[in-house]
C-alpha cells in the first residue's frame, strides 16, 4: 500500500476507521492489525474531522456514510477542504448508484460496499 | 476416537450445519480467520458486541412502531445500522431480515416493518444460541488440552 503525503515519519502505515458502528469498527480495527496498519477510530464525522484539526494524521481513511452527528459525505468535504490529502476510502452498505456517486463526489478515492473483507 | 477428535468433528459438523441453514454465510469464517494467538476471544468479543447493540437497536425499533404517528425514517436508520453490523459479521438470516425492512420502511407499511421486527428478533434469539452452542464446544476443545481449529 502506498504512502500518502500525511504519513508520519516513521514506517508504520496509520489509518483512521470512522464509523459509528462499534462492531464495524472492531472488525475493521481487526483486519488493519493484522495488516501490520496502525489504526485509530472515530465514532462519526465530527469526530474524525476534530482529530484532523488537532494536528493528527493518516495515510488512509476507512469512511462510513451514515453516521449520526456529521455524516461521511459531510466529513469528506470537510476534509478535503481542510486539504487532507490522505487516501479517503467510503464504506458503506448502500448499492444504489446514485448515491454511491454522491458520496465519490464528496472527494472519495475509492468506494466499498459493506462487508470489507481483507482482499478488499 | 478420542475426546478432542470427537469434539473438533462436532465443531465441523455444527458449523456446516449453520451454514447450510442460512444462519451464518461467508463473512463468519472470515471472521474466524481473523482470531489469532494475541486475541483468541476476538469471535466472542464482536459477537456479544453485535447481540448488545442488536438489542438496543431492537428495542427502539418496537419504541418507534409503538408511536401513533411513526417516524419511518427513524426506523429505517435503525434497520440500516442492523443491516450493515449483520452482514459484517455474517450473520446471514438477520441481513436478509433487514432488506425487506428497509422496503417496509420505504413502504411506510407499519404492520410490515411489526412483522420484519418480530422476525429480526426471533433469528436473533436463534443465531445467539446457535453460536453459543458453538462456542461452548470450542470452549470444551481448550479444556481438553486441545486448539480450537482454525479456518483456512
Amino acid at each position: 500500500m502506498a504512502t500518502s503525503n500525511g504519513s508520519s515519519t516513521g514506517t508504520k502505515i496509520t489509518a483512521l476507521v470512522v464509523d459509528d458502528d462499534r462492531v464495524i469498527n472492531a472488525i475493521h480495527c481487526k483486519r488493519l492489525n493484522k495488516l501490520g496498519i496502525e489504526n485509530h477510530v472515530a465514532a462519526n464525522g465530527k469526530e474524525a474531522v476534530d482529530l484532523h484539526c488537532s494536528g493528527k494524521k493518516f495515510d488512509l481513511i476507512l469512511m462510513d456514510r451514515d453516521m449520526p452527528i456529521m455524516n461521511g459525505i459531510e466529513a469528506t468535504r470537510e476534509l478535503r477542504a481542510m486539504g487532507v490529502r490522505s487516501i479517503i476510502v467510503g464504506v458503506s452498505t448502500r448499492s444504489i448508484k446514485q448515491e454511491i456517486q454522491e458520496f465519490m463526489d464528496s472527494g472519495l478515492d475509492d468506494y466499498q460496499e459493506k462487508p470489507l473483507t481483507s482482499s478488499k | 476416537m478420542d475426546l478432542l477428535s470427537q469434539l473438533r468433528g462436532q465443531i465441523a459438523d455444527f458449523s456446516a450445519f449453520l451454514h447450510r441453514e442460512g444462519f451464518v454465510d461467508d463473512q463468519f469464517t472470515q471472521l474466524q480467520k481473523l482470531r489469532d494467538e494475541s486475541s483468541p476471544g476476538f469471535v466472542v468479543e464482536v459477537v456479544s458486541l453485535f447481540f448488545e447493540d442488536c438489542e438496543k437497536l431492537v428495542n427502539n425499533m418496537a419504541k418507534a412502531l409503538e408511536q401513533q404517528i411513526v417516524d419511518f425514517k427513524q426506523v429505517d436508520s435503525h434497520v440500516h445500522q442492523l443491516k450493515g453490523s449483520s452482514s459484517s459479521i455474517g450473520a446471514a438470516r438477520i441481513h436478509n431480515v433487514c432488506i425487506a425492512f428497509k422496503t417496509c420502511c420505504e413502504d411506510q407499511n407499519r404492520n410490515g416493518c411489526v412483522r420484519c421486527l418480530q422476525q429480526v428478533n426471533h433469528e436473533c434469539i436463534q443465531l445467539k444460541n446457535n453460536l453459543q452452542t458453538l462456542f461452548n464446544l470450542e470452549q470444551q476443545i481448550i479444556a481438553a488440552g486441545g486448539s480450537i481449529p482454525a479456518k483456512q
